[in-house]
């Protein structure tokens, strides 16, 4: 505790805050979308179970997001109170981008929010598919601003420092598409439909345990199953290529995940696991694979892979963080593939609604695509260690002139109060999702809403009931 | 002539500031006078008048701090240190406020969310007063950072802003329900705003006499000639409004009072941007100095034009959609 500074815990009170605010986009940019197509589906078809699911998820959707605003605005201010220079020398860039954020996208969610939630009867089914679709489009405005802000941290380009310390902007298009942008868009986004669909699936897994029969609880496992089987490949594809992104631009990040200290000129092998020592400079108890590392980077046999010893001590990520983080995310991601294909088994053998482990698969991966955007993000963020602006702003020299009680302070502060109010707000969600969907979405005062969940279902509902 | 990008800029973050203030100030105002309401279903009632067009209102927060870190990063680089303890405290109010909106209507024990509500209401009013009394008395810059200690902000003056903006947004609270709602409501929100208005009008009077002795430039502004031809009109339309708060609470229709609270507040604004001018952060950072690049200027002001427009009118829709008075049996929860 002796050595702690400002400068740790403002970083540590960044990560803490942008950790619990991701889980919130993550899950509503993947919901709105969601309730988008279950409107437009409504619309079309005119059946009664897609209204249905809309109205359930709905009320979920409005709980998140509120969070979501709240602990967002928190974001906005703390660039300024905590990381005073980091805005002052880099404002001139990233303002801009996140001010289009605030014009493109959060105005549009909130504008038709109110609408969408509230306005059905007031504009009717049209009008009011189109203020949900406006809000969906809002999700993913917000998500292309923020990634292209953070991309620019990560890839800066198109910008020139001026005499008093600040990026000026040259070419704003150079700027926002900077090198890292479209992958780390990708990646996000489909992380977000994944986290959502995984949600969707434990939540229909749930229902499907209790009541095999349950309509909607059937409709929301398929749904979330048909997104999982396409989305969670297209993930490890989108991923592979982000990582090749990052090897030829933060060539000392992929050393840090991949475990290398050492430069392998004639091919890398791929470290499985093993234990990083920053400072011995080498993983120990190393179990890997020869060549493989380099195959998969270069995609040559032998490619040259450089180890972290090319660049100095203070300008190496910590890999005693992100190997481990990484490692995390991959395996999660392929635990999400192992679902989605076992689903899709299940579903040509007949079998999607019958297969109790299935269910039970799906409600344990629910909250795994958290698990996986947090340690996505930890890899990432870590990874551009020690810099704020890649190669030419550090982070000890962003962070605002605030003394340690202030920061210490305010970090508690955070800390209580999202334990607390976002606590409360996950038992609330966790009670709305176990309303059941068959019934309809859960109304006002119903008191406890556990009793699908905690008591045995009536005997009917374990009945078997063959496939739709 | 050229175009002066950064005083284009300048009125843009003013009249975020101010769409934000005039907005969410009678949504948080509903929240501070939330426990002068009696019974559960009536305070429902009003939470309700504000749930479809909250989160709305709230984004003009973001966009007076995303706006100014583009428009002036050198401003917000120094305000936001300088104001750390009341920015802090007004966001994890907000935080309190926003989720009960949801929270109520989830939990079984209502009574912890519309304390949540209130509470975070009235702390984050009181925060935001103290930032505003605290910019206007002064922020100490030395070579581009704040300057001064953790606890510059805390003053008899700046107390006594928070304080004010408490009062003000009660006033717009109140109205705003007067307009809003009908019978037991209607009547309850009358008698406080026919409390809050009087004492928004005697806290603007108090407030606009002090200032103009924390800085001498303030002074100068306001009543030096020939300046005091310019300046007068400001307190003339103040008495103009508070003459159609009396008139609307009196015979009506129940707009009117709200019109006339909106219009103190867009004045009380007009005022501080009387003193403040050219200065963005008193005494020392004008808007000239603190601007961003030409380039950053310029392509946030594209946007600005083309979007502003468009999200103005997308808003007003929404608060069409939900004109009028509120229907007691209406909301989805």
């Amino acid at each position: 505790m002796l050595d702690v500074t400002a400068l740790d815990l403002a970083r540590f009170q960044f990560a803490f805050t942008v950790s619990f605010h991701i889980m919130f986009p993550a899950f509503t940019i993947g919901l709105a979308s969601y309730l988008a197509v279950l409107n437009g589906l409504h619309l079309w078809t005119g059946r009664e179970i897609y209204l249905r699911l809309f109205d359930y998820w709905k009320i979920i959707f409005a709980v998140t997001f509120g969070m979501g605003v709240v602990s967002g605005i928190v974001m906005t201010y703390q660039f300024g109170t905590n990381w005073s220079v980091f805005s002052e020398r880099a404002g001139p860039v990233i303002g801009p981008l996140m001010a289009y954020e605030v014009l493109t996208a959060f105005f549009l969610e909130a504008g038709f929010l109110g609408i969408m939630l509230f306005g059905r009867s007031k504009v009717g089914p049209k009008l009011h598919f189109l203020a949900t679709l406006m809000v969906a489009i809002g999700t993913l405005g917000s998500a292309f601003w923020i990634l292209s802000a953070n991309s620019w941290m990560h890839t800066p380009q198109g910008a020139e420092v001026n005499e008093v310390g600040e990026f000026v902007p040259i070419d704003w298009w150079a700027v926002i598409f900077n090198p890292s942008f479209p992958y780390r868009l990708v990646h996000m986004v489909l992380a977000a439909y994944l986290t959502t669909a995984l949600v969707v699936g434990a939540v229909g897994g749930w229902h499907l345990l209790r009541n095999r029969g349950d309509q909607g609880a059937r409709k929301m496992f398929a749904m979330a199953m048909g997104m999982l089987v396409v989305t969670a490949p297209l993930q490890i594809l989108a991923g592979d290529f982000h990582g090749l992104n990052t090897f030829e631009h933060q060539p000392a990040k992929v050393a840090a995940l991949e475990g290398h200290y050492e430069t392998h000129a004639d091919g890398a092998p791929l470290i499985l696991f093993g234990i990083p020592d920053d400072e011995a400079e080498e993983t120990r108890w190393a179990l890997q694979i020869p060549n493989l590392g380099s195959l998969i980077l270069t995609h040559q046999w032998d490619g040259t892979v450089h180890g972290l010893r090319e660049w100095p001590r203070d300008e190496r990520p910590p890999a005693e963080i992100v190997f481990w983080s990484f490692r995390l995310m991959v395996a999660l991601g392929f635990l999400m593939l192992g679902l989605g294909v076992w689903a899709a088994w299940a579903r040509w053998r007949g079998l999607l609604y019958h297969t109790p482990n299935l269910f039970r698969a799906a409600i344990a991966m629910g909250p795994t695509g958290f698990v996986a955007v947090i340690a996505g993000w930890v890899t990432t963020e870590v990874g551009r260690q020690p810099w704020t602006v890649h190669g030419q702003l550090r982070t000890a020299d962003s962070v605002s002139p605030i003394d340690l009680p202030a920061v210490a302070g305010s970090l508690l502060a955070f800390i209580v109060v999202y334990f607390v109010v976002f606590g409360a707000g996950t038992v609330y969600i966790l009670r709305l999702m176990s309303k059941r969907p068959e019934a309809g979405p859960p109304e006002r005062d119903v008191g406890p809403i556990r009793a699908a969940g905690t008591t045995p279902a009536p005997a009917r509902s374990r009945d078997f009931i063959p496939g739709e | 002539m050229e175009l002066d990008l950064a005083f284009i800029g300048a009125g843009v973050i003013a009249f975020a500031v101010l769409a934000y203030v005039v907005l969410d100030g009678f949504d948080l105002g509903v929240g501070i006078l939330f426990p002068a309401i009696e019974g559960e279903t009536n305070r429902g009632l009003a939470m309700n008048t504000v749930a479809p067009v909250w989160d709305g209102n709230e984004t003009w927060l973001i966009m007076g701090g995303g706006g100014l870190l583009a428009v002036f990063p050198l401003a917000y680089a120094v305000v936001m240190p300088a104001l750390y303890v009341p920015l802090i405290v007004m966001l994890l109010a907000l935080i309190f406020r926003g989720v009960a909106f949801e929270f109520r209507w989830r939990s079984r024990r209502k009574r912890i969310w519309d304390l949540s509500f209130f509470g975070g209401s009235l702390v984050a009013t009181f925060a935001q007063g103290v930032a505003l009394g605290a910019l206007v008395q002064g922020i100490a810059v030395e070579d581009r950072a704040y300057a001064g200690g953790h606890w510059d902000w805390l003053t008899a003056f700046s107390l006594l802003t928070g304080m004010a903006l408490v009062v003000g947004y009660t006033l717009l609270g109140s109205t705003w329900l007067v307009m809003k709602a009908g019978g037991y409501l209607h009547e309850r929100a009358r008698q406080i705003a026919w409390v809050a208005g009087p004492g928004t009008l005697a806290l603007i009077g108090i407030v606009s006499l002090v200032t103009p002795f924390l800085n001498p430039r303030y002074f100068e502004r306001w009543f030096e000639m020939p300046n005091v031809l310019f300046t007068v009109w400001v307190p003339a339309l103040l008495l103009v409004a508070a003459w159609v708060f009396v008139r609307g609470m009196r015979r009506g229709p129940d707009w009117w009072p709200f019109a006339a609270s909106l219009a103190m507040f867009v004045l009380s604004f007009i005022g501080l941007g009387i003193s403040f001018y050219p200065y963005i952060v008193p005494p020392d950072l004008t808007i000239a100095e603190t601007a961003a690049p030409e380039s950053s200027l310029a392509f946030v002001l594209i946007g600005v034009l083309l979007l502003v427009p468009l999200i103005l009118a997308y808003t007003g829709y929404a608060y069409w959609v939900f004109r009028g008075k509120i229907d007691p049996e209406s909301g989805y929860h």
